[in-house]
């Protein structure tokens, strides 16, 4: 048979690509924008205080650990993974932490760490719990909901059994810095957080790991066949994953001036959804930090409309997860993408 | 619902209306017109023929005959009667069944679950009879010569026989018009001919069949008529006895064709030092005891049947598997087993056999895709600078003719030919010393596959040329036959197709 004899029958017509076009390419991942405005604008109706800048303040600092969290799901989620357990990190990692520096009378060691190395064991806690999950999810293949479900259950278990389930008062200033300090009136939480995403943002767009994410996501066979070590790649997001928990942990901790034994609890359902509606795709290899940061303010700012709008404390709950599932559907209309084709 | 295969026999005498009609088809996507006033007939119970090259417009023609693409002129028939309203997608169901290379048989599921899939035959009943489901699947099975038990997961059955119970599901659910887009691509010789075997039981018992494949010769073997597409318009429609091959061939594609036997020159380099070395590799149950060379500028061919080895002696060298015993050489230098990275580091360059899960990520631009193999030279500590990744990529489209509008295009927008360009680009963009190729050409057109085959012939590297394909072999100055796991023979240039045909078949 002649090489004539050849014909190929593969897919002519390329499906053009849905999505609005108003935006130009890089800055499709801000197309939450409008919506915020809108919300901010029924916001200032409902509520006086809302448009005002102690509120507008108080509003990142309170997004400010569940950012951190989805910066850290976010890169797990482009790789192509998951990882449930980073809520509990958020607890066990600075509990871990306290009860070192903490005297027995109020539930703690009694070794007397000096803060600064706490800190340090803090965020070794949440590298080796990253550690643990990536190896399980990347080398032993198990199923990354199962694996890190029980990590989420292990370590909530440790949160409460370390201290009894006591909180951690009268903690070393160390702990506190990111909840007091304050540079031009905005609390030290939220800088750091807005460095993090540029940092995390650029680093994704500019880095050939943030690149490797982003193709291990798209087609883990395709990577590893273009040399790029997969499990590698995925061990890594994992364990940065970790240790962003325990920082949005110590955020946490700074702002509430304690460590709760219920600390973090229940922050994994918004940051998914945060996530989600902020374009990050549950599949792999899709969405930015910028995005899913615009998917955070959004949900930041109507969790405080909602607690601004007196709407009864038991329903606030309800209230939300409705919003949530609103939004997920808006956005899905607005923006065109499948999550889950 | 089910209608009996045997039922229809007493249609014959009255000459029946075409199984399925396309009449005066127009369809344009954009500025391109993808269908130009195509009129298709396809006979009862014939089997039929549509070819063409890249962008000719066969798979917009499938769309139009499917009800997934609506035509903007021109309107569909099935048997005489006016093709459903687009959306209507369970009477589209029952006109036509298509067989894509991609399987829609649910692989967790048994044989005869995928059999009757939401149309359980004791549907009319609360609970299901699993009895009366596995005793018509055993029927079923046996009557298409399905070489599997009803009980098998469909995960379990090779391509061939998945592609049999497809149809079987169509045929059972009353459906009498199949089209088969290019079935035989992933088969072995043994299941093509079983799959004609059957496809000439099921015509003799009324179905009709529209046959989509980049085999010439198959249409001849299977197809009564042909009809060849070029550009979007209908170039010709015949009876396949009256149309000699050489015809078909210049009606696919038209009088600018020149012949890539003219445009690859023939290379006869004498291996010297270096190049690739593959000392006594054995993979368990894939090779063993596997030693070769390919000198620098040398063309070797690895021709194998698939479950030969020979993609796992490629898979091996590139470092995706790690073999049990031997070692790869590049240039001297001994490759960690089992590391990508380093063989790319170390000058191979590879060619996935499937481009669509090993070739690409999907959610990438094509520029990116191209520069997979290479971030870490993108820039200083890591840094993957645009401009930088923009000139590498666009070097590289070059070089392997990529047409794309942009290169900031998803690589899932171009045409397949294009996509396996953008493969080969990322294999080169290493600047390797040898290339692994494994089935290059598969599933691409006649043009692309000039260009992929003489970009890397003219590049002057060592290839290692994996393949059982004798347009791809009859360009490598050596074959070496790989069969059941150990190489058993070696072709110099100038072989004859019979003799190493029957090599790589085993035969003695």
């Amino acid at each position: 048979m002649s090489e004539a004899a050849r014909i190929e029958t593969t897919v002519e017509v390329a499906e053009p690509r849905a999505t609005l076009k108003f935006l130009p390419r890089g800055l499709s991942e801000l197309k939450l924008i409008p919506v915020i405005a809108m919300v901010m604008i029924i916001g200032t109706f409902v509520h006086d205080a809302f448009f005002t800048r102690a509120n507008l303040v108080n509003v990142l600092q309170q997004s400010s650990e569940l950012s951190v969290l989805v910066i850290a799901e976010a890169l797990i989620l482009i790789a192509g993974k998951f990882d449930l357990s980073i809520e509990s990190v958020v607890g066990v990692a600075p509990m871990v932490a306290a009860w070192l520096v903490s005297p027995i009378l109020i539930g703690g060691s009694g070794f007397d760490l000096h803060p600064g190395v706490a800190l340090l064991v803090m965020f070794l806690i949440g590298a080796l719990v990253g550690a643990i999950n990536g190896f399980m999810v990347a080398r032993l293949k198990i199923n990354a909901f199962m694996a890190t479900l029980g990590m989420l259950i292990l370590l909530r278990g440790i949160t409460i059994g370390v201290t009894n389930g006591k909180t951690m008062f009268d903690l070393p200033e160390a702990f506190l810095f990111l909840g007091n300090a304050r540079l031009l009136g905005v609390p030290a939480s939220v800088w750091l957080a807005g460095l993090l995403y540029l940092v995390v943002g650029l680093f994704l767009r500019y880095h050939r790991f943030g690149r490797s994410v982003y193709a291990v996501g798209g087609s883990p066979e395709a990577a590893r066949a273009a040399g790029i070590r997969v499990e590698r790649v995925v061990m890594i997001v994992f364990i940065i994953g970790g240790v962003l928990a325990a920082l949005a942990g110590l955020m946490l901790t700074g702002r509430l001036a304690s460590v709760l034994s219920g600390q973090g609890q229940n922050m994994i359902f918004t940051v998914f959804a945060a996530s989600v509606i902020g374009g990050i795709s549950l599949n792999g290899g899709k969405g930015s930090v910028l995005g899913a940061l615009t998917g955070v303010l959004l949900l930041g700012i109507i969790a405080n409309i909602l607690t601004l709008s007196q709407i009864e404390a038991y329903w606030i709950n309800a209230a939300f997860g409705g919003i949530i599932l609103a939004a997920l559907v808006i956005t899905r209309i607005t923006t065109g993408e499948e999550q889950d084709a | 619902m089910s209608v009996d295969p045997a039922g229809e026999s007493g249609s014959v005498a009255m000459a029946p209306a075409p199984a399925a009609e396309a009449i005066a088809i127009t369809k344009s996507f954009g500025a391109t017109r993808a269908l130009d006033d195509v009129t298709l007939t396809v006979r009862n119970r014939s089997s039929h023929a549509l070819v063409g090259r890249n962008g000719a417009g066969k798979s917009t023609l499938v769309g139009v005959l499917t009800g997934l693409v609506e035509p903007d002129h021109g309107s569909v028939r099935f048997d005489g009667r006016p093709a459903p309203a687009i959306g209507e997608r369970e009477r589209w169901r029952q006109e036509v069944a298509c067989v894509y290379q991609r399987s829609t048989v649910i692989p967790a599921l048994s044989v005869a679950e995928n059999l009757f899939l939401n149309a359980f035959p004791s549907s009319e009943r609360p609970f299901l009879s699993w009895k009366e489901i596995r005793s018509r699947a055993g029927q079923l099975v046996a009557e298409w010569g399905i070489d599997a038990h009803v009980d098998t997961p469909a995960a379990e059955l090779t391509v061939g026989q998945r592609q049999l119970v497809e149809i079987a599901r169509a045929l059972r659910v009353g459906t009498r018009f199949i089209i088969l887009d290019e079935p035989t691509a992933q088969l072995e010789a043994r299941e093509i001919e079983h799959l004609f075997d059957q496809i000439g039981r099921m015509q003799a018992k009324g179905a009709t069949f529209l046959y989509i494949s980049h085999h010439l010769d198959e249409v001849y073997e299977v197809c009564r008529e042909v009809t060849v597409l070029r550009d979007g318009r209908l170039i010709v429609t015949s009876d396949v006895e009256h149309m000699g091959k050489d015809d078909m061939v210049s009606a696919m594609v038209g009088p600018d064709y020149v012949n890539p036997t003219e445009v690859t020159d023939r290379r006869m380099r004498q291996p010297a030092t270096g190049g690739l070395e593959v000392r006594n590799l054995s993979v368990a149950g894939f090779c063993t005891d596997i030693s070769f060379r390919v000198g620098p500028g040398e063309c070797v061919g690895l021709a194998g049947l698939a479950g030969s080895g020979s993609t796992q002696i490629a898979a091996a060298i590139v470092g995706l598997i790690v073999p049990d015993s031997g070692e790869i050489l590049v240039t001297g230098n001994r490759l960690t087993p089992g590391r990508v990275d380093r063989a790319i580091a170390s000058g191979i360059g590879y060619v996935p056999e499937d481009r669509h899960t090993e070739g690409f990520s999907p959610n990438l631009s094509v520029e990116e895709n191209l520069t997979t193999s290479v971030l870490s030279k993108l820039g200083r500590f890591g840094l993957v600078e645009p401009s930088r990744r923009q000139r590498k990529a666009a070097e590289l489209a070059d070089r392997t003719e990529i047409v794309a509008s942009s290169l900031d295009q998803l690589i899932t927008e171009l045409s397949g030919g294009n996509q396996q360009k953008a493969v080969m680009g990322r294999a080169l963009a290493s600047e390797p010393e040898i290339l692994v190729l494994v089935h290059p050409t598969a599933g691409v057109d006649i043009a692309s596959t000039q260009t992929l085959l003489s970009t890397v012939l003219g590049a002057n590297l060592g290839i290692l040329m994996v393949s059982d394909e004798l347009d791809e072999l009859s360009v490598c100055d050596r074959v070496l036959v790989v069969f059941e796991g150990r190489i058993t023979a070696e072709f110099h240039a100038g072989w004859e197709a019979t003799d190493l045909v029957s090599a790589i078949e085993g035969v003695q």
